[in-house]
């Protein structure tokens, strides 16, 4: 008479039980994964595969390379050339950390390497390239951000590169680096020599 | 009573004070109806270097270059969703605090109301189940068997005298 009292519910269903936990690994193992999945701040660009942006930066008043006066931005210039688009100020910190770099990769002729000179002061900016040398073939001023603005840029130093027919390859936040320059940047630059 | 009218000063003074705002004074557009429309978008633009503030909360330069940019774009007659597309051109969908409903954020916009009713009919099916299986219980098993009536009265009938002991 003691029949024991049994669960109606069919055998193969009792899995369900498990389904909370299951979630709940599910979640915690994908924050744990986003939680070392890289700086969240470095935002991947927006522009990536497209042209870069038509705008034309004036020069900087009284830099001269071997006698001729660096000229400014003007667009035309992406095209036929491989290009390095860096973007930096005298007064920021880390600018003054990828300066020798730059220099050392300008050495590369298969290449041009264009600065644009976000928010700074003429003086402070030659001051600056005197310092360092000049890795720079153009120097476009932006003088109030908005040319910047224009490239996606929200925070110097950034670089870009650009391929031959002028459209945005690479963007690389942050200052480039002796870690970063093998391993990331001038892959990317190879990738754009050998693409169309 | 002093303290009355203290407490009273400071509960209105806090009440008062406007939220905090990093829009300055030689920012704001003369049109009423266009300052508020550009201030509307700045709050729901992302500031790219606080990234979580809008460009109506944050100090940051850029936020204050690109609150110049959209006050700009309207007063040269751009509509609000042209403003718009003009940053996420730019800076892509990340510069908007409020993501679009388009066929990648699908996802994102429909996991909470999906939980919710998913949740909602599981609750629904396991409450009625419950309740089926309550009423489904054999109605034998609710009265006692002749056997177990027969037990309970010699169990019943031994107890008895023992009492009265």
């Amino acid at each position: 008479m003691s029949a024991p009292i049994t669960s109606d519910q069919p055998r193969s269903r009792r899995w369900l039980v498990a389904l909370p936990l299951i979630g709940f690994i599910a979640i915690a193992g994908l924050l744990l994964l986003r939680l070392y999945g890289g700086d969240p701040s470095r935002i991947p660009s927006a522009l990536i595969g497209r042209p870069a942006p038509q705008t034309t930066l004036p020069a900087l008043d009284g830099l001269v390379h071997n006698g001729i006066p660096v000229p400014g931005l003007d667009p035309a210039v992406f095209k036929g050339k491989v290009s390095v688009v860096n973007v930096w100020a005298s007064w920021c910190v880390p600018c003054h950390d990828e300066a020798p770099l730059l220099t050392a990769l300008a050495r590369d002729t298969r290449l041009q390497i264009i600065g644009i000179n976000y928010k700074d002061s003429p003086d402070n900016a030659r001051r600056f390239l005197g310092r360092y040398g000049n890795p720079f073939t153009v120097v476009g001023v932006d003088g109030n951000g908005r040319g910047s603005i224009e490239w996606g840029v929200y925070g110097v130093p950034e670089t870009f590169v650009v391929g031959r027919d002028g459209t945005i390859r690479y963007k690389l936040v942050g200052p480039v680096t002796p870690a970063n320059l093998d391993s990331v940047l001038k892959v990317e630059i190879e990738k754009a020599l050998h693409g169309s | 009573m002093k303290k009355l009218f203290a407490s009273l000063f400071i509960a209105a003074a806090v009440s008062a004070a406007p939220a905090a705002h990093a829009v300055q004074p030689d920012e704001i557009m003369v049109d009423p109806a266009k300052e508020a429309r550009a201030r509307d978008l700045s709050r729901e633009l992302r500031c790219m270097v606080c990234q979580n503030q809008s460009i109506d909360d944050s100090d940051a330069p850029l936020a204050r270059d690109l609150r110049l940019l959209v006050r700009e774009r309207i007063a040269s007659g751009d509509s609000d969703s042209q403003v718009i597309d003009f940053l996420v051109a730019r800076y892509g969908e990340f510069v908007l605090l409020k993501p679009r409903f388009s066929p990648h954020t699908l996802l994102l916009w429909l996991l909470p109301p999906l939980a919710l009713v998913g949740g909602g009919l599981a609750l629904c099916f396991y409450s009625r189940r419950r309740s089926n299986t309550g009423n489904a219980t054999d109605p034998s098993l609710l009265h006692l068997t002749e056997e177990e009536e027969a037990k309970l009265e010699r169990l019943l009938a031994a107890d008895a005298p023992d009492k009265k002991t």
